[in-house]
């Protein structure tokens, strides 16, 4: 990226995540607390928030700009609150980033924070037939799990992958978020004792498939020019977001859909949705796969991360498996994976995930990534993707 | 003596009920690209403004993409037998219409029985029950399966 387009992560904050049951909005705070410490500055000198919405936590978390605004104390300053499933994070970060790129401000607060309830994800009351999200669960009774499960098996139909294989990758993840203070879950877990958790939804075990957690993650953006002012000579930088749309026809069948788009008329473009959101931000900065030191994947299921090794180019289609079984994707290997234990370790906050990638990845160029540290991190990349055609990925650089 | 309950569609105009029933999409008459569910409104290809769609019955067989299985019950609106009776979901290309598309697995098939390629077609199943109705929805079901009903 030409420089002049980057913006510094002066500070990074999170709330541990868990199953606390406390109202998101507390979360919330200790994080921005936190990074607001960790950045050195106060609310005071805070301009604008962007907040990432949650959709299970009524009207507060429709408007959760304004909402953590007001916990800190409102003192007129603009707020945005933008949803884009669980890539709402880094569309909220996107949001902050064009703020302070375009001039509006010098410093921006990025928060999310949710609160869950316990089990599968389900659809927002009420009855909804013009709803994908509620028609699924009721004609289909396809649950999240189901569409990890379609893409896991085909991972097994077209590459041979086995179950072993995603069981591995669990056992990379638990083993990464031992020492994470902020991971849910911190046990080791065996490569056996994976395959005899419960199936959930063949070939995916409970052990495999995240869990819904409460948490909160935060950040402090500013200008450059703001960051050496203040004394941070060489800040983290974000130095691309990719909140790109899939390109029609859609060919991959994608949560919470019925179906792909049709390929009859025009040809399925060359990169799948998710192959895009990699290359989109690789493009902005002006990197490629081949520059990087880590990444944060969003594991929503073992065989998930899989998928993604490919999506941001770390190796071939179908060669995912043995990357990961040569060890590269493990801390000390050629391109740690998920060092912060990934979702594996978290469980999913939707609105914070995206930006507790960035945290972890700060962290990790930092130096600062205690028990987990990936050596000589300077180039990291996080990916996600939203449901209803939201990419998410952002590249930081220092 | 218990009366038959009545067949109904658990949704109405998803697909046809007849004795070859298929799955009702649309197809936009300007560029021909197929939609389902059915799109009325726009046509998704961006290089396309058409703004009228013909309905069309969808291929009544494919071949599995992809397959699972769901063993713990799923919250509502999915609505289930007590207890609970886990059911197998396939993705199944259709060549024509070139899309995939989700269906429950028709009872009764094991899953060790499937296989990405294999050819299936479509059925219409029991999605749930009241006093008085059946709701049936579509269910894939491996071609010369016997023409077992779900």
């Amino acid at each position: 990226m030409a420089s002049g387009r980057e913006v510094a992560v002066l500070g990074v904050g999170m709330h541990p995540w868990g199953k606390w049951g406390r109202n998101f909005v507390e979360y919330g705070l200790t994080a921005a607390g936190a990074a607001l410490a960790d950045a050195g500055i106060s609310w005071d000198d805070v301009e604008y928030v962007s907040g990432a919405d949650t959709i299970r936590n009524g009207y507060p978390g429709f408007i959760a700009g304004a909402t953590f605004a007001q916990a800190l104390g409102w003192k007129g300053n603009r707020v945005s609150s933008c949803y884009a499933a669980c890539a709402s994070g880094a569309h909220a970060v996107n949001v902050a980033r064009a703020q302070i790129l375009a001039g509006f401000c010098d410093v921006a607060l990025v928060v999310g924070a949710d609160t869950t309830p316990k089990g599968f994800f389900a659809p927002v009351g009420g009855e909804r037939r013009d709803d994908p999200d509620w028609l699924r669960f009721h004609l289909l009774g396809a649950t999240n799990p189901t569409y990890f499960a379609l893409y896991a098996r085909r991972r097994m139909e077209a590459y041979g992958a086995s179950p072993a294989d995603f069981a591995r990758v669990k056992v990379k993840n638990a083993r990464h978020g031992l020492a994470n203070p902020y991971a849910r879950y911190r046990k080791e877990v065996t490569e056996e004792e994976v395959l005899a958790s419960p199936v959930v939804a063949d070939p995916l075990h409970l052990l495999e498939i995240c869990a819904t957690s409460d948490g909160a993650a935060a950040l402090v953006l500013s200008s450059l020019d703001f960051a050496e002012r203040h004394g941070a000579s060489r800040p983290v930088r974000v130095a691309a977001v990719s909140t790109v749309t899939p390109t029609f026809p859609n060919a991959v069948i994608e949560m919470p859909n019925f179906a792909t788009d049709s390929g009859s008329t025009v040809a399925p473009p060359e990169r799948t949705f998710r192959d895009s959101i990699a290359a989109a931000a690789y493009e902005e900065a002006g990197l490629g796969p081949e520059d990087l030191d880590v990444a944060e994947v969003y594991d929503l299921s073992s065989a998930l991360e899989l998928d993604w090794y490919e999506n941001i180019g770390l190796c071939k289609e179908g060669e995912a498996e043995r990357l990961l079984n040569d060890g590269d994707t493990t801390i000390g290997g050629r391109i740690p994976v998920n060092p912060s234990g990934g979702l594996a370790c978290f469980g999913e906050a939707i609105p914070a995930q995206a930006i507790a990638q960035v945290c972890e990845l700060t962290w990790q160029l930092r130096g600062q990534a205690t028990g987990r540290q990936v050596e000589g991190a300077a180039v990291g990349l996080s990916i996600n993707q939203g449901l209803f055609g939201h990419g998410s990925s952002v590249i930081v650089t220092r | 003596m218990t009366q038959l309950k009545e067949r109904v569609p658990a949704i109405e105009g998803w697909f046809t009920t007849g004795e070859a029933p298929a799955l009702l999409g649309s197809r936009c008459t300007t560029c021909g690209t197929y939609f389902f569910p059915r799109e009325d409104t726009f046509c998704r290809n961006p290089s396309c403004s058409g703004r009228e769609f013909e309905q069309v019955e969808l291929s009544r067989r494919g071949r599995v993409w992809s397959f699972t299985d769901n063993r713990y019950q799923p919250p509502p609106p999915y609505v289930s037998p007590d207890p609970f009776v886990p059911y197998t979901i396939a993705a199944v290309e259709l060549a024509t219409e070139r899309m995939v598309v989700l269906g429950q697995v028709a009872p009764g098939v094991d899953l060790a029985s499937l296989r990405a390629g294999l050819e299936v077609e479509l059925v219409l199943g029991t999605l749930y029950e009241d006093e008085r109705h059946e709701y049936v929805v579509w269910k894939w079901q491996p071609v010369g399966d016997g023409g077992r009903e779900g």
